[in-house]
């Protein structure tokens, strides 16, 4: 029984992180309708920048954590996305494939393939034992991590200027700048926010997740790709179906992973084919809600004349 | 094919691709240089059959590699010989591991298993557009890598298939990339094609006229699933190893950047974008390795180690950045002037 609690405990936690990053990724898909594939790369250079600095404070270590990200999403916004405005979403999500390859590239010239160890927190590793359970403090904390960061958006997005004008401009954005709001004042500050939000998760990625503890140049990649098929998955047109989306694949993953057994020799009967079990999941859902499975409403798919 | 200047449009790539194939084998292309022509030419095959579905349909697919993956894997595992299979890839279900094909055979069956898997795949898929249809084109990439890298009954599983017989020589990969390209050019040219072409431009007036949409991108998908897969055995007939992981990511992101960066709206953007990324990749691995006198003279030492993984990513986004249409900004192959009247240049601006 408690192991079954630990287990879905963890899960929790790893759809916490997921659902980070879909807040990062639908904000900015919200603002520019782009699918930002390279954003699992700005979150590796946060990683590396944490490793390469494992000696000195760990405040300056998580401040220049924030500063790499946030340069390189707006340069990222100004050299890319920015020129792109008008190219058609296919293109755009290429454009950002190849930014996420040429980041990857760069990493493996500059550090290599063999991962960097992270040290940010020890002290969180550490297990507290509630009512039996032993759980890890940082599992904790991502928990209520992205409890904050989603109640500080939501006040963001509800109850000042900027954050409503960002809402109006992902609901129609034309009619939004006819209304005087500034497109491109919206959108840096969508990508910055973004930027943030990605900060916090390569803080937490190598301290939650085992295997993310050493940075490499593919790290946070698995993470991404799984993050982009929730956030469709959920409903992209909404912050929070796309929210819930990531969650949701987060917690599967973890659910499953601790549930499957670790061998078997036909696919789907053990934990080397939960990928397999996940994406065939993410098919039939978007087979039976194309539009989302936390959107609202059913929209006609096909164009009306 | 009531113009010339129609024809012109085959025959354009289809001179290129032997261009290729004789260069590469001519005496003074050194036989490291010839590997590289032979990639490039397989690239080609892989870069049009997909062309075949997204630049018809003008639906995105992610999921392509796949059925390069089943077409290589098929291919690699009926060809390795029998006594040594046991060693490479034991497990397998008897079938697979008392039997050897040829290689010809091989490409067929690498087209037959590539074919059948976009028809079912695409049965409940096709009915998905936008964002929804790569994302589950996506997840079919992800079950099938899954599966291929993990299940031994029908392949190496995690391990890597070795002593595949390396066929693909210059005249093959030639003739499989012409091959390729001339059914590419001949189902757009076609009842189907065209129809399929309508339906890219405007949905809601194609399915007014009549045409079915599933039913012409199931068409689309699956033959360019038989072309992926026929691809796929080319390519490890061409590499001599397999693994899991060679038709995975990097292949799905290299193959869908040469498309776009050649123009994803033509055939000949296909080709062009294939070349093109190919060529220059070739060009960076010779001067890292200091084989290009011109770059060892102007950095006084050959290119640092790397630079072409850099070169190439910075390469296709500084494209997509600029020319976001391709390389040939999505038109066929034209020799300028030449027996053009306006309604085959309004034809082709389509």
């Amino acid at each position: 029984m408690t192991e079954h609690v630990q287990t879905l405990l963890d899960a929790t936690a790893l759809g916490s992180i997921y659902a980070l990053m879909a807040i990062g990724i639908g904000l900015v898909f919200g603002v520019l309708r782009l699918v930002n594939f390279a954003y699992g790369q700005l979150i590796m250079a946060g990683a590396y920048a944490l490793a390469l600095t494992n000696d000195s404070p760990v405040l300056v270590s998580i401040a220049l954590c924030f500063g790499v990200i946030l340069a390189l999403s707006l340069a990222m916004e100004f050299a890319a996305f920015r020129p792109l405005r008008r190219a058609s979403p296919t293109t755009m999500l290429v454009a950002t494939f190849a930014i996420s390859y040429l980041l990857q590239s760069i990493a493996l010239v500059r550090f290599g393939a063999i991962g960097k160890i992270v040290v940010v927190i020890p002290e969180l590793n550490r297990p507290v034992t509630i009512a039996g359970l032993h759980v890890r403090w940082i599992t904790i904390v991502t928990i209520l991590v992205a409890i904050v960061v989603f109640a500080a958006l939501t006040v963001f997005l509800n109850r000042t200027s900027i954050g409503l004008q960002m809402r109006a401009a992902s609901i129609d954005s034309q009619t939004a700048r006819l209304l005087g709001v500034r497109a491109n004042a919206v959108i840096t500050v969508a990508v910055l926010i973004s930027g943030v939000i990605a900060a916090i998760v390569a803080v937490i990625l190598p301290m939650a997740v085992p295997e993310r503890l050493l940075v490499g140049p593919d790290f946070a990649l698995r993470e991404t790709i799984i993050v982009l098929v929730g956030v469709v998955v959920g409903g992209i047109d909404r912050l929070l179906s796309a929210t819930l989306g990531g969650f949701t694949m987060g917690f599967a993953v973890g659910a499953l992973s601790g549930f499957l057994p670790s061998s078997g020799s036909w696919p789907f009967t053990s934990s080397v084919y939960l990928d397999s079990a996940v994406f065939m999941l993410v098919i039939v859902v978007l087979l039976l809600r194309p539009e989302g499975l936390f959107a609202r409403g059913r929209r006609t798919a096909v164009e009306r004349v | 094919m009531r113009r010339v200047t129609d024809l012109v449009q085959l025959l354009g790539p289809v001179v290129v691709l032997v261009l290729v194939g004789i260069v590469g084998g001519m005496s003074f292309v050194d036989p490291d240089l010839a590997i590289e022509f032979r990639g490039a030419l397989v690239s080609v095959a892989i870069v049009v059959a997909l062309y075949v579905f997204v630049g018809n349909s003008g639906v995105i697919s992610f999921g392509h590699v796949s059925f390069v993956a089943v077409g290589a894997f098929a291919a690699g595992v009926m060809t390795i010989p029998v006594e040594l299979k046991p060693t490479i890839t034991p497990g397998l279900f008897p079938l697979l591991g008392e039997h050897s094909l040829g290689s010809a055979a091989s490409l067929v069956l690498a087209a037959a298993v590539g074919g059948v898997y976009a028809l079912l795949v695409g049965i409940p898929l096709m009915r998905l557009s936008g964002l929804s249809a790569g994302i589950a084109t996506f997840a079919v990439l992800g079950v099938t890598y899954n599966i291929l890298n993990n299940w031994t009954k029908i392949g190496p599983g995690p391990l890597t298939l070795t002593t595949v017989p390396e066929t693909t020589d210059l005249v093959q990969a030639t003739a499989g990339a012409v091959a390729v390209v001339t059914i590419a050019f001949l189902y757009q040219r076609s009842r189907l094609g065209r129809k399929l072409r309508a339906a890219r431009e405007d949905p809601a007036a194609a399915r007014a006229a009549g045409i079915d949409i599933h039913r012409q991108r199931l068409w689309a998908f699956a033959i360019s699933g038989a072309l992926s897969g026929f691809a796929g055995g080319l390519f490890v007939h061409h590499a001599g190893t397999l693994q899991a992981r060679d038709v995975y990511l990097d292949l799905t992101f290299l193959t869908l950047a040469m498309l776009v960066v050649g123009g994803v709206g033509s055939l000949w953007g296909a080709v062009v974008g294939a070349l093109a990324v190919s060529a220059l990749d070739s060009f960076l691995l010779d001067a890292e390795s200091g084989e290009i006198g011109l770059i060892n003279d102007l950095l006084g030492k050959p290119l640092w180690g790397g630079s072409r993984l850099v070169g190439v990513a910075a390469f296709m986004a500084i494209v997509l950045v600029l020319l976001p249409q391709g390389l040939t900004r999505g038109r066929e192959f034209r020799i300028p002037g030449l027996g053009r009247s306006r309604r085959a240049a309004q034809e082709s601006a389509v």
